[in-house]
């Protein structure tokens, strides 16, 4: 049995563990990651690449806030296959209501520094032609960007590669903790430090943390340039986002720099299955027309499913797992993970080096909330 | 003697025999289908619509597949070379 | 846009001779039969200059309800087949389910095989069916095969006198295999003759074995075809080149249905039922055969359905001699190895994405090439990029997920019905 040394060992190959495997070789570590398929191919390839600014709890919007500056300050590095593309967020009112809750979020982001501002439902029309006629409005929130994750990671483990980090590809870690992880083919490797960035595995392999499995779907079309040019998000989604136990759907459309239009996005809890849910995706195509009727003639070419890692209170879980203070955790990211995983990086990078960190790191501490299996 | 049908292949008038395929007529007029994403000219490759090379606007549609469809009177096709 | 159920007793799907002849055989027997295929003649694709020429249109069959250009998408509860054509979506419910079809050709990808004019040899002569003027024109045929033969053959003859003009056509498989592969045909008569028609119809066409096109060259569309031949590269100046390597079984609905596969094709038992009961295979998609194993097969499939296996074990001793053939044209044009080095690092393999072979060449694996390229995400969902990249790395691209052929977006969103599990 060979046990090799590192100074951290990571389990997961996604965008968290990317990142973290980036940031922690660029603080002079010995850093090993484990993936077990490809680089960037659970909910990293699944999801949108949407890389956004979030209000749903202080915590989820310093992190997200944060995030966001790091990938804006990374875009001019961004190889052209990371599909950086800084589009914009537009949150849709469809009616009075929707519109408050609009002009909310816009006093809170303008409160702290992030530019938005809302759009009547004219300037909507404008900006989206496309959109339905007789929505109220919407926020339009221009540091926003879009990208394409799998190109992300990998862009991210190549530069850990590039300094020292060593990759395990197509290995699982079959055990973590106490620093060591065994992997399934025997070997061991030794560190001082382990992070679990599994995402919705992630319970496998620390039991007893509260990360659970949220099912979404998504359908890409052909090329239809310009028919969308923002990111656009129903200020309903943020209901569908936040409820903890209800499947929801709700309307979310991506322009790809290749001119396709990404669609979501649905929740689902407590399926284990990856195949796709007839019912749900109907459902989400349903809401995406409600909104893009010229979507109906649209040419849709792919559909697929991915599970994000989600945990009760829709924080992530960054910092040491309270029953093992060398094992850390970085997971739990829900729909964030892509927008989310820089920040992630230097909370865990600053606790685990003993630097002080640029956002307040308690909110995001495992040992906040233990929740037993 | 089979009747000719006329399109209109970027705006050129195009007279294929009845039974013909948009792409057929397309590759009369002398057009390719589309540009691909690296802005290649690309033309008709499998012939049975799977290939998806033959893409062409046809009366206002994009994306439609010309192997696959008939010309009928009328048709306005639009290519992008 | 809302559709009702239309049930049958048999639903089949692909209208070229495996399907024609299920369909017919079925009707016959007094079943209740829809016949759905994607194109806008009936007939299929292969073989079409086979089944009857130009006038002759495959003509449908008694008591089959055909519904062409219409495409499934997706599965609805089981028992039902979501399809769409240019207008509606419609749903077809089917006790017995006959998958014919068909096969597409393989393509290999070589330096400039995107110019326009470059097609598949099955996809020339498709074209110049369906109306493209040929007369007159320079034509290289190659690839693999015996489906070059029957193409060039019909370019040359097609409208008389005014055929193509054909330089060459060149044959991957060497010359032993070929001449092993006529041995074999003394056992079967109708290819005897087929053989011989062909050689009157392509005299003094220049035929050529253990051939392949290295590259094909042109400014905006094809102007010449570099052929290697007998360790020399030859330079043909022509206007079109037919070119593809063989044929892959089109096996996405049995995939998506759950089918057994056995070596990429699916799987069957004697009376063509495949490991899903009540779920028949017929022709190209059971194996690679030619068209009277298609047609035989439909035969067989259709009957069987039809609960008459006796009639049906009476077609075995033919289909039998069949797939001996078909065996035999697996093992005599297989593919040689020197075309896996026809690709240079910038020509394109994923051809709706536009991913060069040097891209490709930087994963371990599909998953990975596909998930980093997006190779085989495009519109064709792999059906043209994902032979190659087989043949080239050894990748099996992997599972199969609704819609199996891209569908309007409502089609999709229109798929589940309330009330339905």
């Amino acid at each position: 049995m060979s046990v090799e040394t590192y100074d951290a060992v990571i389990a997961g190959g996604g965008i968290v563990g990317a990142a973290c495997a980036d940031e922690l070789a660029r603080r002079k570590m010995r850093v090993a990651v484990v993936e077990r398929d490809v680089i960037g191919s659970g909910a990293t390839a699944a999801g949108m690449g949407h890389i956004v600014v979030m209000d749903d709890s202080d915590a989820q919007f310093a992190l997200t806030r944060y995030s966001q500056q790091l990938w804006l300050a990374l875009a001019p590095e961004l190889p052209a296959d990371v599909e950086f593309e800084q589009c914009g967020t537009i949150w849709v009112a469809a009616d009075e209501e929707e519109m408050a809750e609009a002009e909310r979020k816009q006093v809170c982001y303008r409160a702290r520094g992030i530019a938005a501002s809302i759009l009547g439902a004219e300037a909507l029309e404008e900006a989206e032609p496309n959109l339905r006629k007789g929505l109220a409005g919407g926020l339009l929130v221009p540091e926003d960007s879009v990208l394409y994750p799998p190109c992300a990671a990998r862009f991210l483990i190549k530069r850990a590669e590039a300094s020292g980090a060593k990759v395990y590809l197509g290995r699982s870690v079959s055990q973590m903790g106490n620093a060591r992880a065994r992997l399934d083919d025997g070997t061991e490797l030794s560190a001082p430090v382990l992070v679990n960035a599994a995402g919705a595995w992630s319970p496998e392999l620390t039991p007893g943390m509260g990360v659970s499995k949220r099912k979404g779907h998504l359908v890409i079309t052909d090329r239809y340039s310009g028919f969308v040019r923002h990111q656009l998000v129903e200020l309903g989604y943020l209901k569908s986002a936040h409820s903890l136990t209800a499947d929801s759907v709700a309307f979310n459309a991506q322009p790809r720099r290749t001119g396709q239009i990404l669609i979501g996005s649905s929740r689902q809890y407590g399926v284990e299955s990856a195949r796709i849910d007839t019912q749900t995706l109907s459902r989400m195509l349903q809401r995406a027309q409600e909104y893009l009727p010229g979507l109906a003639g649209m040419s849709a070419i792919r559909s697929w499913t991915g599970f994000r890692p989600a945990t009760p209170d829709n924080v992530p879980l960054i910092g040491p797992w309270p029953d093992d203070q060398k094992l850390y955790l970085a997971t739990g990211h829900e729909g964030l993970g892509i927008t989310t995983s820089l920040g992630t990086a230097r909370l865990l990078a600053d606790g685990i080096t003993g630097k002080e960190t640029a956002i307040a790191s308690e909110p995001y501490l495992p040992a906040r909330e233990r929740v037993h299996a | 003697m089979l009747e000719a049908i006329t399109v209109r292949v970027n705006g050129r008038a195009i007279a294929a025999p009845a039974g013909s395929t948009v792409a057929a007529a397309m590759m009369l007029a002398g057009a390719y289908c589309r540009k691909s994403v690296s802005g290649e000219l690309r033309g008709p490759l499998c012939g049975m619509g799977i290939c998806f090379e033959c893409r062409v606007t046809i009366d206002g549609r994009p994306h439609c597949r010309s192997c696959q469809t008939l010309c009928k009177p009328g048709m306005d096709v639009r290519t992008d070379g | 846009m809302d559709s009702e159920t239309r049930r049958y007793d048999a639903v089949v799907v692909g209208g070229g001779p495996a399907g024609l002849a299920a369909a017919s055989c079925a009707a016959e027997c007094g079943l209740h039969v829809a016949l759905i295929d994607d194109n806008p003649e009936l007939g299929g694709q292969i073989w079409r200059a086979s089944t009857g020429g130009d006038k002759k249109r495959s003509s449908v069959p008694p008591g089959v309800e055909v519904f062409r250009q219409t495409r499934v998408f997706h599965l609805g509860e089981p028992g039902v087949l979501l399809a769409e054509d240019e207008e509606r979506v419609w749903r077809f419910g089917y006790r017995k389910l006959i998958l014919a079809t068909g096969a597409r050709e393989r393509f290999l990808p070589f330096p400039g095989w995107t110019l326009p004019n470059v097609m598949g040899a099955g996809g020339l002569q498709a074209l110049v069916k369906s109306g493209l003027p040929i007369a007159g024109k320079r034509v290289v045929v190659a690839g693999s095969g015996p489906l070059l033969l029957a193409v060039g053959a019909y370019l040359r003859k097609r409208g008389g006198k005014h055929g193509a003009e054909i330089p060459l056509i060149c044959e991957q498989a060497s010359r032993s295999s070929l001449l092993r592969f006529g041995a074999g045909l003394i056992a079967y008569p109708a290819k005897i003759a087929q053989g011989f028609a062909l050689r009157r119809e392509l005299a003094g066409v220049r035929f050529a074995g253990n051939s392949w096109p290295v590259a094909a060259e042109g400014c905006e569309r094809l102007e010449a075809v570099l052929i290697s031949r007998k360790g020399k590269i030859e330079r043909i100046a022509c206007d079109y080149l037919a070119c593809g390597f063989h044929l892959v079984p089109n096996t996405e609905l049995a995939a998506l249905l759950g089918c057994q596969m056995r070596d990429g094709c699916v799987k069957v038992d004697e009376f063509q039922q495949t490991s899903i009961a009540g779920v028949f295979c017929a022709g190209e998609p059971a194996g690679i055969g030619g068209l009277e194993k298609s047609i035989l097969e439909g035969r067989i499939a259709g009957l069987s359905a039809a609960g008459q296996h006796d009639a049906a074990k009476r077609l075995f001793a033919a289909r039998r001699k069949q797939q001996k053939f078909a065996q035999s044209l697996d093992r005599e044009f297989r593919l040689r190895s020197e075309l896996k080095r026809l690709p240079d690092a910038e020509t394109i393999v994923c051809r709706c994405e536009d991913v060069t072979y040097a891209r490709l060449r930087e994963h371990a694996c599909w998953r990975a090439a596909k998930l980093h390229t997006r190779c085989g995400m495009g519109p064709c969902q792999g059906r043209i990029c994902g032979p190659a990249v087989q043949f080239l790395f050894g990748w099996r691209p992997d599972s199969v997920r609704p819609p199996i052929f891209p569908a309007r977006f409502e089609s999709l969103a229109g798929i589940s019905r309330e009330g339905e599990s």
